[in-house]
C-alpha cells in the first residue's frame, strides 16, 4: 500500500524536468531583477573594498603610481605613528559613550512622547527639527552656545553659582560637548523608536497589568522585547555614526581655536590637544592632506574589520537573546 | 534561523556599515603626467579661457581678479575665469581628479613641498630659462619658500611678513613708551597692560601667548627664537635646539604671569574670529599681537579708528642683535599637473608675479608686500606708516622663510599639538616631550623617503 502511494505521488521524469525548468526560469528572473543592485554593489562596494586592501600594501599619493611596500603601513600604524592611537581612542570613546547616550536619550524622549495626551505632533516636530540643521552650522551654533566666556550655558550656570568650564576648549570636556551636540540632533532615531513603541500591542500591556506587573516590569517584559530589533538598529546605526564622526569634530576644533575656517585648518584639526581628532578625520588628513593614501587605506581596512566585528557581535547577541525569549 | 545564515547576515550588515569609509579611501583618478618642456605662449589674438583657483573672497577677491585681468592688455582675447574660495584640499583633489585649473593660487606655502615632490605642480624651470627670467629680482628668502630642493614649481605672488602690532592708546594709558624688543620686555609689558575684572577673570590682555591662536603659530614665532623645524641633515631635531626650549619656557612664563592656563583659555575663547571685525586686537581686548602686514588692511576696513602702530616682533633676549628679522611666507602661484593651457598659464603667472604695476596695484589693495625688489621701491606703493614697517623688514636682509618639506604641514601640527599640551601643563619634561615631537615628525618624513 505504502509503495503504491509513493509511486502515485512521486513525479514522473517529464514532470521533474518541467519543475526544474520552472525553477531555473524563476532563478533567471530573480537574478535579472537583482542585477542592477548586484552591479551597484560590485561597483560601489566590491571594487573599493578590493582596491583599498590593495592600496593598503602600497605607498601611494594619488598622483603617481602606487609602490608596493608590503606590510609597512600596518607596521607603522601599530609601532611608530603616534596619532593613530589617539584617534582610535577618541573614536572608541564616542562609540561607547555616544552610542549608549544616543540610544537611551532617543528611547527616553520617544517614551515620553508616546505617553503624551495632547500636543504630540508639535513636540514630535520640535524634537525632530534639529536633525534638519546642517552639521557645520549646528556645530558653530553649539560652539557659540557653549562658549566659556559669553555663551548662554555658562552664563546661566554662573547665575546659579556653577563654573561651567571650558567645554570645546578643554580636552576633558570637548568630547562630552560633541556628545551633547549629537544628542540634540538625534531626532531621526527618536522618531524610529517612537514608531516601534506605538506598534507594541496594547493587549500585551493589559494582560501584564492583569498579572500584576508594574511599569518597570511592563517595560522590561513587554516593551523591550517588542522593540528590541529597532533598538538593535539604533545601536548599530549609532555605532556607525560614531565611527564616521567627522564634520562636527573638525568644525568644533577650528571654531574653538578662534578661526571660522570650517573646512578645517589641518594645523588646528583635533584641537584642543587632539581630543577631537577622530579616526576618520586622521584617515582623511593622512590620505588627502599628507598624500599618504596607502597608509590611509591601511587605516580604512582596520576600521572595516573593527566595524564588521562590532556589528557581527551585536547581531549574534540579539539573535541569541531572541531565541532565549522564544524558548522561555 | 541556522547559525550560518545569521553570521552571513551579520557580516553583510557590518560590510554595509564600513562601505562608506572604504569608498572615501579608494577613489582615485590621477591625470597623465604633463611634459617637461615649456608650452608655447598663446598668440596675441588667440581666444581662450584660463581658469584660476584661489582662496580669495569678498574684498580681496575683487583686488586679485583685477590684477589677473591685467593680462588682457597683452592678450585681449583671453578670458580669466577666477574661482575664489578654493582651498588647498579642493585644489589637490582637482589635480588628482585630472581636472585641475590652469593656474593655482594658494595662500599657504605649507603644502609646497608636497606639491613639488609629487609633481602636482609643474616644474617652471623650462619657462624661466626660455624667457630668461632673472630670479634675483626676488629676495632670497622668498625664492626659498617657492621652491623645494632646487625644483622651482611656484612663483611668489606678493609676500607676507610677520611683525608686531600694538595699541598706542593702551600703551599711553599704562605708561609704556615703546614696543618691546626682547621677550623679557614683552613679558613685563604684557603684565603691565593686562587688566582684570572684579572676579579675577581677564578683562584686557597685554598679550596672549597661547598657541595655536590667531597668528600665534609655531612657524611664525620660531625665527624670533632661532628655532628651525628641520636641521641640516633633513631631520627634525627640536629637543636639542635651545631656541625651542626657550620659546616654550617663555610661553609658559607668560601664561603663568597672566593667571594660568584656564584663565587665559577662557579669555581667549571670548575673543572674536581672527578675520572678523570682532578680532580681539581690533576690539581693544588685546594690547599686542603677532600678525602679518595684511592686518593693516583689515583694520582699515573693520576698525578704522583704532590707534595702533607696528614694529618688528620681539626676539629672544639672548639674541637681541637679531631684532628686526621677520618670518616670511606668502601667496604662491603655479601651473598644476594636467593644466589645459600651460602656455597661457605661464603668461598669467609672469604678469602677476613679476610685473611691477600689477604687483603694486595688488599690494595696495590687499596690503601685502610686493614680492619683487622693483615693486618694493615703486613710488606708487601706498606707504601707510604701519605698513611701511613690514616693507622695511622685508628689505632688511634678515628675512627667515617657511621651510618647505614633503610632509605638508604635518610638522607644524605636531609642534602646535605639543604647544597646546605644554601650556596646559600636561608635559612634565620639556626635553622628553620635544623628543616625542621629533620622532613624530621624522616618522612622517620617513614615509616620504626623506629625513629618515
Amino acid at each position: 500500500m505504502t509503495s503504491t502511494l509513493a509511486e502515485k505521488v512521486s513525479p514522473s521524469a517529464p514532470e521533474k524536468a518541467r519543475a526544474g525548468a520552472r525553477r531555473a526560469k524563476r532563478r533567471r528572473t530573480v537574478f535579472l531583477f537583482m542585477a542592477p543592485a548586484f552591479l551597484g554593489f560590485l561597483i560601489f562596494f566590491g571594487y573599493p573594498l578590493i582596491a583599498t586592501v590593495y592600496y593598503s600594501f602600497t605607498r601611494y599619493d594619488l598622483i603617481n603610481p602606487p609602490v608596493f611596500v608590503g606590510f609597512d603601513n600596518y607596521v607603522r600604524m601599530f609601532t611608530t605613528e603616534p596619532l593613530v592611537g589617539t584617534a582610535a581612542y577618541n573614536t572608541l570613546w564616542l562609540v561607547v559613550i555616544l552610542t549608549t547616550c544616543r540610544v537611551l536619550f532617543s528611547l527616553g524622549i520617544a517614551s515620553v512622547i508616546s505617553r503624551l495626551k495632547s500636543g504630540v505632533g508639535l513636540v514630535r516636530t520640535l524634537c525632530y527639527l534639529p536633525t534638519l540643521a546642517p552639521p557645520a552650522a549646528a556645530t558653530l551654533a553649539f560652539v557659540f552656545v557653549f562658549n566659556p566666556e559669553f555663551g548662554p550655558v555658562n552664563r546661566f550656570l554662573r547665575l546659579i553659582g556653577i563654573d561651567g568650564g571650558l567645554w570645546f576648549n578643554s580636552p576633558a570636556m570637548s568630547k562630552p560637548a560633541l556628545t551633547l551636540l549629537a544628542l540634540w540632533g538625534s531626532g531621526e532615531l527618536m522618531i524610529i523608536i517612537l514608531a516601534a513603541l506605538l506598534d507594541v500591542p496594547t493587549e500585551q500591556y493589559e494582560a501584564a497589568e492583569l498579572d500584576g506587573a508594574g511599569p518597570v516590569r511592563r517595560f522590561w517584559h513587554v516593551t523591550l522585547p517588542s522593540i528590541s530589533p529597532v533598538l538593535l538598529f539604533g545601536v548599530v546605526n549609532s555605532i556607525i555614526y560614531a565611527l564616521q564622526f567627522f564634520t562636527q569634530a573638525i568644525v568644533a576644533s577650528s571654531a574653538s581655536a578662534g578661526t571660522a575656517d570650517v573646512a578645517g585648518n589641518s594645523k588646528l584639526i583635533g584641537a584642543p590637544q587632539n581630543s577631537t581628532l577622530t579616526y576618520p578625520i586622521w584617515l582623511y588628513v593622512q590620505g588627502f592632506r599628507y598624500f599618504n593614501m596607502g597608509y590611509a587605506a591601511a587605516m580604512a581596512v582596520l576600521l572595516f574589520i573593527v566595524s564588521a566585528g562590532f556589528t557581527w557581535i551585536l547581531v549574534r547577541q540579539l539573535r541569541k537573546s531572541q531565541h532565549q525569549e522564544e524558548g522561555a | 534561523m541556522p547559525p550560518t545564515t545569521r553570521i552571513r547576515r551579520g557580516a553583510l550588515l557590518a560590510a554595509a556599515a564600513a562601505a562608506s569609509v572604504l569608498l572615501t579611501s579608494a577613489c582615485s583618478g590621477a591625470a597623465a603626467p604633463s611634459g617637461g618642456d615649456a608650452a608655447a605662449a598663446p598668440g596675441k589674438d588667440d581666444k581662450l579661457t584660463i581658469t584660476v583657483y584661489s582662496k580669495f573672497t569678498d574684498r580681496e577677491y575683487g583686488v586679485v581678479t583685477a590684477g589677473l585681468n591685467k593680462l588682457k592688455a597683452k592678450f585681449p582675447n583671453i578670458e580669466i575665469k577666477h574661482e575664489g574660495n578654493q582651498d588647498d584640499d579642493k585644489l589637490t583633489q582637482s589635480i588628482r581628479g585630472g581636472n585641475p585649473p590652469d593656474v593655482a593660487i594658494s595662500f599657504y606655502t605649507d603644502n609646497l613641498g608636497a606639491w613639488c615632490s609629487t609633481g602636482s605642480f609643474q616644474d617652471l624651470k623650462p619657462y624661466i630659462e626660455r624667457d630668461k627670467i632673472d630670479l634675483n629680482q626676488i629676495p632670497e628668502a622668498v625664492r626659498n619658500y617657492t621652491e623645494y630642493q632646487g625644483k622651482r614649481c611656484a612663483m611668489p605672488m606678493l609676500a607676507d611678513v610677520y611683525g608686531f602690532y600694538y595699541n598706542k592708546d593702551m600703551f599711553a594709558a599704562k605708561g609704556v613708551t615703546s614696543p618691546p624688543k626682547t621677550t623679557d620686555e614683552l613679558l613685563e609689558d604684557a603684565k603691565k597692560l593686562t587688566e582684570y575684572n572684579a572676579d579675577g577673570s581677564i578683562k584686557v590682555a597685554g598679550f596672549v601667548p597661547s598657541m595655536p591662536f590667531y597668528a600665534n603659530q609655531a612657524q611664525y614665532w620660531a625665527p624670533n627664537f632661532g628655532a628651525p623645524f628641520i636641521g641640516p641633515d633633513g631631520k627634525s631635531d627640536l629637543a636639542t635646539n635651545p631656541g625651542w626650549k626657550a620659546m616654550f619656557e617663555f610661553q609658559q612664563k607668560l601664561i603663568d604671569a597672566l593667571g594660568g592656563h584656564d584663565k587665559v583659555e577662557k579669555f581667549k575663547a571670548g575673543l572674536g574670529d581672527e578675520y572678523s571685525a570682532d578680532n580681539g586686537f581690533q576690539k581693544g581686548k588685546l594690547a599686542m599681537i603677532y600678525d602679518g602686514e595684511f592686518r593693516t588692511a583689515f583694520i582699515k576696513d573693520q576698525a578704522p579708528t583704532l590707534n595702533y602702530a607696528t614694529a618688528p616682533a620681539p626676539v629672544l633676549t639672548t639674541m637681541a642683535d637679531k631684532y628686526g628679522s621677520a618670518f616670511t611666507t606668502g601667496t604662491i602661484i603655479a601651473i598644476p599637473k594636467g593644466a589645459k593651457n600651460p602656455g597661457a598659464a605661464w603668461e598669467l603667472i609672469k604678469q602677476v608675479s613679476l610685473d611691477t604695476d600689477t604687483l603694486v596695484d595688488m599690494a595696495n589693495g590687499l596690503k601685502n608686500v610686493p614680492s619683487t625688489k622693483a615693486s618694493l621701491t615703486s613710488p606708487r606703493l601706498d606707504l601707510q606708516p604701519q605698513f611701511k614697517t613690514f616693507l622695511d623688514m622685508y628689505d632688511s636682509g634678515k628675512l627667515v622663510s617657511n621651510q618647505t618639506t614633503p610632509i605638508g604641514d604635518a610638522h607644524l601640527k605636531a609642534v602646535n599639538d605639543f604647544a597646546e599640551k605644554w601650556q596646559a601643563g600636561s608635559i612634565p619634561d620639556l626635553t622628553e616631550g620635544l623628543k616625542k615631537v621629533d620622532a613624530q615628525i621624522n616618522d612622517e618624513l620617513k614615509q616620504k623617503g626623506a629625513g629618515g
